[in-house]
């Protein structure tokens, strides 16, 4: 308590930019790994259609199973074929992507999931966040990996872009932060001058005096204590300049902001961020030029090309690893309302400067057999080939330097899954 | 610090609780379970609350919270009259038939100045558990139809359109089923969930799954294929218009459409009639309909429905801060299923059961941001102010009106809070003592002869969590700053807004 006043009265007032992580925290970022890797999470919410991403264009049955929302095979974007030989290519509106992946940047996983997947979206973030489809409560995975650093821990050392916190980032010992907007996130006060900053000072005073017994009381306290003794570092970012201009979307803006973080060096190395719009039941618009979906991929290429880009320029990207993931895939055959419903296992992807590129694990067979070994629900949906766990634990051994065996509570390392 | 001060202020918090008869105005003042009553079942008491209710008994008063008025009066009216809280006329005209943002204003309008509160808060209970985003709708239909069909009045509309949030305040206290079946048929509801999309050939699932999922019984008590069978079940529920795109009296409107019903018959795995038999029988596609009211009656009356209601209930009026109670779910869900499901009879009984009542429940549910807002207004004051100047920060803390996350409905209790949003809690508070400086100092000055006072006075507008000694001597530092004290109006300028917005946006007072 003592401290953070101090520090707030010596650096606290001036929140402009410029000013660099306070004093008492440089300690505290450098033993946490500053300027050493970065992990940011992305969410698409709703529950991806990847088969409308990563597009098995050369299986008859995606064609006979989507006769209106297929994409035409002389219109995807080819990235090969897979260990199986089954050829893929990216949805056209991909081209952001498409050139990433050129550049080695991109792997694709497909087949991811889990046994017995749950088709519910909230349920289905549950087991995502919490990677353990048994008993999704509790602190999400990357939660449990901050509970596992050494106290105290960094306030800032996750930073979450979403107003909303996901389970993946709920930990026990660390309020992570919900910043959706760096340039909004300062103490307000009805007065100015020497009264406002007694004010905040007591304001802090007041957080950090954890009344006993009452845990709701203190978790409350602790979302206000991380909000001040965080909104000076998060002011740093908001006049990031980047070295290329974003799009205007969301998903882009949220990507700006991660990379004058990580341009700022403010000691953050997890993010996350989150794009919604995939939940798809009608009027999927994969195909038509202001279709739902196609704009949701130009949204998702572009913003990620300007964000590899921009850190690339900074020699930033071999710092950097992008993981993507949605709370389900979608069923294979479109429904009655040219959409998609809520399906089983999907392909995700991964991007970054030590990324090794490429396409990971095989493609479903489309064809609408029950014994089509690819498939499950009566050859509804696809079916797992890789556990979710095990990218999990690869981005865990190989990227945090955490232990994946406890924190994932078993070993999920599969051979092969050398993506990063 | 002046330790008189230090020995004054928990005496005054106590004296808080023992229930003194009179308030420091002269005014009666209610119990400390009616005060809870009001948080819970409304959002809190204002000045003129004190003085309806101070003179009521507990039993009395939860007549008039479940029952309303005698003479019904209707908040609406007073909307643009001096005295109560402001609207801002944007483009000097209130539109909120037809403009999302006004509606929005109505709303909060009415939850601070109605004489029915509970009915707000049901209808705010309802938004979240049948929770439609109108940026779905707007996105299909255009904002003007899209507020039409969240928000009109039927008396307002050229077309008579009733909006789906004055179809829940009508039902907000009514029959469960009949809750259903409206949502079921509801035009927002049919665009949200795609049931207008939902044909014979090629049978829609997102509403089939939700109505078992999260309307009714909930996550382990149906199968994947009962979601299939429910999807059939409804084909056929789709939306019609009615009068041409320029008639201003045009609108969307359910019907059955005979032609795109699925008439065999659908298996469930759980009873769908009252003598225990699980599967709709095949029907004549013109007596199609008769299958998804067979459903919710189904769903209405199966037991885990009265539980998981139960449970929500409990969250909701009693705490979530603890888990429900297995006696009051069960007593509640009894209630539910004896009353034929009667949400009025139900919810009267949630709030005269011991766990409602006892004293662990108070302060004990985390606020939603609209009630900490409205709470916050009716206590600290609202003339001068305008809602409209809470619709962003009610953004910045997570709750839009209108615009619920998902189908899930907002994330409740710790879910509301991250550092961003309690920041956008502490600002707004700051937002709204720096508007009310002068009325609050009118209403305090009487009471400044000392920092004790003045803590007290304020601690008794903005009852919240106890305050335990350091937040305490904290707040004390800050009244006395460097200097003295004087109590002069220009101190109280500074000083009084400054602690308003330090104890309104403080954790102690996120809890209702």
């Amino acid at each position: 308590m003592t401290i953070s006043r101090r520090a707030f009265i010596r650096g606290g007032a001036a929140v402009t930019a410029g000013v660099s992580i306070p004093g008492f925290l440089t300690g505290l970022v450098r033993a946490q790994g500053s300027g050493s890797r970065a992990l940011v999470i992305l969410d698409l919410l709703g529950g991806n259609d990847s088969l409308s991403m990563l597009i098995p264009y050369g299986d008859p049955a995606y064609y006979s199973r989507r006769s209106t929302i297929a994409v035409p095979a002389a219109n995807v974007l080819q990235v090969g074929t897979d260990a199986a030989g089954r050829a893929l290519g990216l949805h056209p509106r991909l081209t952001g992507l498409s050139t990433l992946f050129n550049q080695g940047r991109v792997a694709f996983l497909q087949r991811v999931g889990y046994p017995n997947a749950s088709r519910s979206h909230f349920l289905g973030n549950d087991i995502w966040g919490t990677a353990n489809p048994a008993a999704p409560q509790g602190a999400g995975w990357i939660g449990r990996y901050l509970d596992t650093l050494p106290a105290p821990v960094d306030p800032l050392k996750a930073w979450c872009s979403a107003g909303e916190l996901p389970r993946t980032l709920v930990a026990r010992t660390v309020t992570v932060p919900a910043i959706p907007s760096a340039s909004s996130y300062t103490y307000s006060s009805p007065n100015s001058g020497a009264e406002a900053l007694l004010e905040r000072a007591t304001a802090e005073r007041m957080a950090t005096s954890a009344p006993a017994g009452q845990a709701h009381v203190a978790f409350v306290n602790a979302s206000l204590q991380a909000a001040l003794a965080t909104l000076d570092r998060v002011a740093t970012v908001t006049g990031y300049v980047p070295t290329i201009t974003y799009p205007a979307t969301a998903l882009a803006q949220a990507l700006r902001t991660v990379a004058g973080a990580l341009a700022r060096r403010i000691g953050t190395s997890i993010f996350w961020v989150q794009t919604g719009g995939y939940d798809n039941h009608a009027s999927q618009g994969t195909n038509e030029v202001t279709g739902t979906y196609r704009s949701l991929m130009g949204t998702l290429g572009d913003a990620l090309l300007a964000f590899a880009t921009d850190l690339s320029n900074q020699g930033l990207l071999g710092d950097t690893l992008v993981v993507q993931f949605s709370e389900f895939g979608r069923r294979i055959s479109e429904n009655g309302s040219r959409g998609t419903d809520h399906g089983a296992a999907a392909a995700i992807l991964a991007i970054g400067g030590r990324v090794r590129g490429g396409l990971y694990g095989t493609a479903p067979v489309l064809t609408l057999d029950p014994q089509n070994p690819t498939l499950e629900n009566n050859a509804g949906d696809v079916r797992y080939e890789t556990d979710f766990r095990s990218v999990y634990a690869r981005v865990a051994d190989q990227w945090l330097g955490a232990d994946s065996v406890a924190l994932l509570g078993g070993d999920f390392r599969k051979p092969g899954l050398d993506f990063v | 610090m002046d330790p008189e001060v230090a020995a004054v202020l928990p005496a005054a918090q106590d004296q808080r609780r023992r229930d003194p008869p009179e308030r420091q105005r002269g005014v009666p003042r209610g119990s400390r379970e009616i005060e809870h009553l009001l948080r819970r079942a409304g959002f809190g008491m204002s000045p003129d609350d004190h003085t309806r209710f101070g003179e009521m008994g507990f039993d009395e008063a939860v007549d008039e919270v479940v029952d309303g008025p005698v003479i019904p009066a209707d908040a609406d009216q007073f909307i643009g009259s001096p005295g109560y809280l402001g609207v801002r006329l944007v483009n000097n005209a209130f539109l909120p038939n037809t403009i999302i943002a006004d509606a929005r204003q109505r709303w909060l309008f009415r939850m601070v100045h109605s004489r029915h509160p509970l009915e707000e808060k049901m209808t705010l209970f309802w938004h979240n558990h049948f929770a439609t985003a109108y940026s779905k709708v707007s996105g299909i239909y255009g904002s003007v139809e899209a507020t039409r069909m969240m928000a009109a009045k039927p008396s307002e509309d050229p077309g008579g359109v009733r909006g789906q949030i004055e179809t829940i305040r009508a039902l907000a206290l009514g029959n469960f089923r009949d809750l259903l079946v409206a949502m079921a048929q509801d035009p927002a509801m049919l665009v949200w969930l795609d049931g207008r999309l939902n044909t014979r050939t090629r049978p829609q699932e997102n509403f089939g799954r939700e109505i078992l999922e999260l309307f009714t019984m909930g996550v382990g008590f149906y199968t994947e294929s009962d979601v299939y069978a429910a999807a059939r079940v409804f084909t056929g529920w789709n939306l019609q218009r009615i009068g041409g795109a320029s008639d201003p009296a045009g609108r969307q409107v359910f019907v059955y459409n005979a032609s795109q019903h699925e008439t065999s018959a659908k298996t469930f795995s759980f009873p769908i009639y009252a003598d225990g038999t699980t599967t709709i029988p095949a029907r004549s596609s013109a007596d199609g309909l008769q299958d998804g009211l067979d459903l919710i009656e189904a769903v209405a009356r199966h037991p885990e429905t009265s539980r998981r209601l139960a449970r929500r209930l409990w969250g909701f009026f009693v705490s979530d801060i603890d888990a429900p109670d297995d006696t009051f779910v069960e007593e509640v869900a009894r209630e539910y299923l004896s009353s034929g499901y009667d949400i009025r009879s139900t919810v009267r009984r949630v709030l005269t059961t011991a766990a409602f009542t006892g004293a662990a429940a108070r302060f004990a549910r985390y606020s939603w941001p609209v009630e900490f807002v409205v709470r916050a207004i009716k206590e600290v004051g609202w003339s001068g102010f305008s809602i409209y100047d809470a619709l962003a920060p009610l953004s910045s803390m997570g709750q839009v009106l209108f615009e619920p996350p998902d189908v899930a409905g907002w994330e409740l209790g710790r879910g509301w809070f991250t550092s961003g949003t309690m920041l956008a809690r502490a600002n707004f508070a700051a937002t709204l003592a720096r508007n009310q400086r002068n009325n609050l100092v009118a209403a305090a000055r009487s009471s400044a002869s000392s920092p004790a006072s003045l803590l007290f006075w304020v601690l008794d507008r903005l009852p919240s969590v106890r305050f335990e000694g350091p937040e305490q001597t904290a707040l004390q530092a800050y009244l006395l700053g460097s200097g003295s004290w004087n109590g002069t109006d220009a101190q109280l300028q500074a000083k009084l807004p400054g602690l308003v917005h330090l104890v309104a946006g403080s954790a102690q007072f996120q809890f209702v």
